[in-house]
């Protein structure tokens, strides 16, 4: 009886069938990073079993998907810095870099660097792994997902924002391409953040109107408001990007973010 | 770039006042604010409202979340400075463990919770639970500090003897506990206004679930701009409850009119200002959020 239940279970796993045809290719490149992007990904829950299900298939990831190597693919989401010292890891972002069409950037240490920034090696058993660079310091990068683990919404609306682009009809590619230019946008700034920006880009260029979306997005709860305005503790700051990229005097793209109610219908409805 | 109209979309807009003698006792206008985070909470549409409540300093605003009637209370009336509601909007859905939040922001903050809820950077698991976003209409800010040197070195009257700041006909209005009124022209004001208002293009908090402000409305009511299916739907409730008297916008002095003039003239000054900042030093330009980070 037993045997028979398991082979019964077997043939119905097997009958499954793709229920749409097209799906976007979309792979997890783990570089140096505490897969905690990932989890932040999967923490989407039932909404990213509607992405695999509708939307992307998942081609390539290291506890994902049984692939050796880097297969070609439409998005590649990459988390981790890349320690230079480690032949693999360059040898894989540059395959990246070739087989994705578009690659993305995932968390403070795929943009920025974030807490390896802070590393000088000398850890086993690879005590010679000390330099870590982010991810557009080797290759170009398109978008960007700063964060120290970037929200799990911001990485579902990009990859629901990255299935309109290269599927959806001529609305919903113009919707995505505003969408996603901010995050390219912030691909083309650099791969250098901290705390800082917020001094630098904001307040020093007269733009600070002390919101307090900073010290929200904050993950190490390094700022704090004095008087309406930030005030980062460096020596907390992890330079995940984070605070910068929340700011409203970042960038406030007009064209998207008035048509909130529309949007965040359009992708509660892309879930369903 | 602008934002469409100078009065951004709505979907019905009148002068309106609360019902409760105990709200209007010290709101700044209508009370519209406190009675509508007041009937959201009894009703649990929110299980609570960031507000900027009393602070260490008279007058300095703390940003706080107020889950009772009573917290809300405390909060009532117009601070005149810098309060960064949203620095608590992570914080309200996890050490407070609200799943609907409240929230009430000057146009810029309503700016920022919309950025937030569709570029969520930092703010995990956010975006579905603000449940009201209420604005206010803001020609501008000022830091603390410069609050604290036009009622102190202006208008001669000390922070702790305030009983009401006001903006308005044209004037900054200082009302003390014993009944004197002082008040400032506002062209004395304009130099301590914080810098960073001077490129917000939005007056009457375009992007707010519900907004208000005292602009338009006769003196103790308020003009609102219900704006979204989520502000229709609350605003419609709190109207069926008996929370509001409300009159048509257009049977009221000095009505949209000066609303809609005095948006245009907040927009087109600061819209130069942003112009401005291209060309500010000789081939070099100052930063544009509207353009790029």
């Amino acid at each position: 009886m037993a045997t028979a239940d398991v082979e019964k279970k077997a043939e119905i796993t097997k009958k499954e069938e793709k229920p749409v045809a097209e799906k976007i290719t979309v792979g997890h490149v783990h570089m140096s990073g505490c897969t905690g992007c990932l989890v932040s990904l999967a923490d989407n829950y039932d909404g990213l079993l509607t992405i695999l299900d509708k939307y992307a298939d998942l081609v390539y990831g290291l506890t994902l998907a049984d692939v050796r190597h880097i297969p070609k693919m439409d998005v590649a989401l990459v988390e981790g810095s890349v320690c230079i010292q480690d032949k693999i890891s360059v040898e894989e972002i540059r395959e990246t870099r070739e087989k994705a069409a578009v690659v993305v950037a995932v968390g403070g240490c795929a943009c920025y660097g974030n807490i390896t920034r802070f590393s000088r090696g000398g850890q086993p058993n690879q005590p010679q792994h000390e330099s870590f660079l982010p991810v557009g310091d080797l290759i170009k990068v398109d978008v960007y997902i700063p964060g120290c683990a970037p929200c799990p919404q911001l990485i579902r609306n990009v990859c629901v924002m990255a299935y309109l682009l290269l599927k959806g009809n001529q609305e919903q590619q113009e919707l995505a391409k505003k969408y996603l230019t901010p995050l390219m946008q912030l691909a083309d700034r650099g791969t250098e953040a901290c705390g800082c920006d917020l001094m630098i880009d904001v307040v020093n260029q007269g733009l600070c109107m002390g919101c307090g979306s900073c010290a929200a997005a904050c993950p190490v709860r390094a700022i704090t408001h004095e008087y309406g305005k930030p005030n980062v503790n460096r020596e907390m700051c992890i330079k995940c990007g984070a605070c910068y990229a929340q700011c409203p005097r970042s960038f406030f793209n007009f064209d998207v973010i008035t048509e909130f109610e529309g949007i965040s219908e359009l992708i509660n409805g892309a879930l369903q | 770039m602008k934002m469409g109209t100078e009065l951004g979309k709505y979907k019905a807009c009148v002068s309106a006042r609360s019902t409760n003698k105990e709200i209007l006792k010290r709101s700044q206008d209508g009370g519209i604010v406190t009675q509508l985070f007041a009937y959201a909470l009894e009703e649990g549409i929110i299980d609570g409202a960031i507000v900027a409540g009393p602070g260490d300093e008279p007058y300095r605003p703390r940003p706080f979340i107020a889950t009772t009637v009573d917290e809300l209370m405390s909060a009532r009336g117009t601070r005149y400075n810098i309060s960064p509601n949203v620095s608590w909007i992570k914080e309200a859905t996890r050490s407070y463990g609200l799943d609907k939040v409240g929230i009430v922001g000057t146009p810029c903050q309503m700016q920022a919770v919309r950025k937030g809820q569709l570029y969520p950077f930092g703010w995990r698991d956010v975006d579905d639970k603000i449940a009201l976003a209420i604005g206010i209409f803001c020609m501008e800010n000022f830091p603390y500090q410069s609050i604290k040197q036009l009622v102190e070195d202006h208008a001669g009257v000390s922070m702790q003897s305030v009983k009401k700041m006001d903006i308005g006909k044209g004037k900054f209005w200082v009302y003390t506990e014993r009944g004197a009124t002082v008040q400032l022209p506002l062209k004395v004001t304009h130099k301590y206004e914080q810098p960073g208002c001077h490129v917000c293009l939005d007056y009457v908090a375009n992007l707010a679930d519900v907004s208000t402000g005292s602009v338009g409305s006769p003196d103790g009511w308020s003009t609102v701009f219900v704006r979204t299916k989520n502000g229709d739907d609350i605003w419609g409730k709190a109207i069926a409850a008996g929370c509001f008297e409300t009159k048509p916008i257009d049977q009221v002095k000095p009505g949209l009119e000066l609303v809609s003039k005095l948006a245009n003239e907040k927009i087109n000054k600061n819209q130069k200002t942003v112009e401005g900042r291209a060309t500010f030093g000789v081939d070099k330009a100052l930063r544009n959020p509207y353009i790029k980070p």
